[in-house]
């Protein structure tokens, strides 16, 4: 018997696993195959709606779903923590004590936030990437009643890089609508010398920033906290002073990828190939989404788009067949989008070789967003789209 | 002599064809996870990278050890100082 081993039931990991049972459907009920999903919680969250639970208009409970109701019935779930992947014996080790063995093994297992790498994170700074911090965030700024708002970045890489842009102009909107826009500052930190990596969509939103009176400061990656002053420090020698400070936690692989030696420390990312996606050179292991490290967005629209290759080339391993050419190799393509708020988003769609060229901001595409939001249970995870 | 000879990387960053979140964000990951006197390559296929890098370097106080043209990409050298 084959055994496929799948860790992480996110996007990247049920969809591989939804592309495989279809393919290899036949092998499947004779038992000649075997698949196998390996997931903490049990539970598939959809992240992307965390910044709606701050922004008033999502609840956590719509964002979760039990993983078992979103894999094919041929799929195997077992709940249970990894803790070591033994390639000599090519067996995984759950918590529990569980031994679990594969002859294809896949990497989905997403990344972690690390909000205690920053001294004082807990304490002074809000995020929005759980639903509990979220929420926190919600009732923070419920509670706000005018000062200044600095939205920061604290960490490289980070999932989603539009979304401290995204959440800056939601902000600005919320106030104004408030009533409180008058009495407020708000000040937006990027990592890098413009407003947004990709310079089409900094040239658009700049203006933007302007028009909102949203503050810039480039080139302010965000180092320690000083919660006596309330200011902050950044990497480049900079401070600035806030009164509800939104910063993105720093984040991290998992550390059973760094403890079995497939994974460089301190980072925990995989090194991953960017066409095959397979993990430092091995042939049965591959990687996919937020845990490997190519140079892509950590997004779920990046896993979307890759689990594809990685079943296919696991399916024509197994197989014995050529691959189809058309999801052999990672394009490097993303597809995501981008709201700019009071209801307009645009969409941000690119690969290795060719840079996004994003429509002008309108209604249509910030409905997109709500529209895949909302149906996002029944077609990615599905393979649908 | 290549022009590199005496700047042997210790770690390379690939960030070719990344449009987000970009080569420069690549090299900042690299910076944080490094210790001072680590040098730092960054491979870039975005034309920005070539102005963009060396600002932030220089704002950030690092060396920048140089920039090199190489087939069809830039590879840009930094020594992380601090």
């Amino acid at each position: 018997m084959q055994r496929i081993l799948i860790l992480g039931g996110g996007v990247g990991g049920t969809l591989t696993a939804n592309l495989l049972a279809k393919q290899l459907r036949r092998d499947l009920k004779t038992g000649d195959v075997s698949l196998t999903v390996v997931d903490e919680t049990g539970q598939h969250t959809y992240q992307p709606g965390f910044m709606y639970i701050a922004m008033g208009g999502e609840r956590a409970e719509n964002l979760q779903r039990p993983e078992r109701s979103l894999l094919d019935s041929r799929v195997n779930l077992v709940v249970g923590a990894v803790e070591l992947v033994d390639e000599a014996t090519q067996t995984v080790h759950l918590a529990d004590g569980q031994r679990l063995g594969y002859d294809e093994l896949v990497l989905a297992t997403g990344c972690r936030i690390v909000p205690e790498a920053v001294e004082h994170f807990d304490t002074e700074a809000h995020h929005f990437y759980s639903a509990e911090a979220a929420l926190e965030l919600r009732h923070a700024l419920d509670s706000f009643r005018g000062g200044t708002i600095v939205i920061g970045i604290a960490g490289m890489p980070y999932k989603c890089p539009p979304a401290p842009l995204e959440v800056a102009f939601l902000i600005e909107a919320e106030l104004r609508q408030r009533g409180l826009r008058e009495q407020s500052g708000l000040h937006f930190c990027s990592p890098i010398g413009r407003a947004f990596s990709i310079e089409s969509v900094s040239e658009m939103v700049t203006p933007i920033l302007e028009q909102k009176g949203i503050e810039l400061h480039t080139f302010f990656n965000v180092e320690t906290i000083d919660p006596t002053r309330k200011v902050i420090h950044s990497l480049e020698g900079e401070e600035l002073a806030y009164d509800l400070l939104i910063l993105v936690p720093p984040h991290k692989g998992q550390q059973f990828l760094i403890d079995s030696g497939l994974a460089p420390a301190p980072g925990g990312w995989l090194p991953t190939d960017r066409a095959t996606l397979q993990v430092g050179g091995r042939q049965h292991i591959y990687a996919l989404g937020d845990a490997t490290d190519l140079p892509l967005s950590k997004a779920g629209s990046t896993a979307h788009f890759e689990a594809p290759v990685v079943a296919e080339r696991i399916a024509a391993t197994i197989l014995g067949r050529d691959l189809d050419p058309k999801h052999s190799d990672y394009t490097g393509k993303v597809m995501c989008f981008f709201e700019v708020g009071d209801g307009k988003g645009t969409l941000l769609q690119f690969d290795y070789e060719h840079p996004p060229k994003p429509p002008r901001p309108n209604q249509l595409w910030h409905l997109g967003k709500v529209v895949f939001n909302k149906t996002y249970w029944h077609t990615v995870p599905k393979g649908r789209v | 002599m290549d022009d590199t000879a005496t700047a042997v990387p210790d770690r390379i960053l690939d960030g070719r064809g990344s449009f987000c979140p970009g080569p420069l964000m690549e090299l900042i990951r690299g910076i944080r996870e490094s210790t001072p006197g680590t040098v730092l390559s960054v491979y870039s296929s975005d034309s920005g990278s070539k102005s963009d890098i060396p600002k932030w370097v220089a704002k950030a106080g690092h060396r920048l050890i140089g920039v090199f043209p190489r087939d069809g990409y830039d590879e840009i050298i930094v020594e992380k100082t601090h």
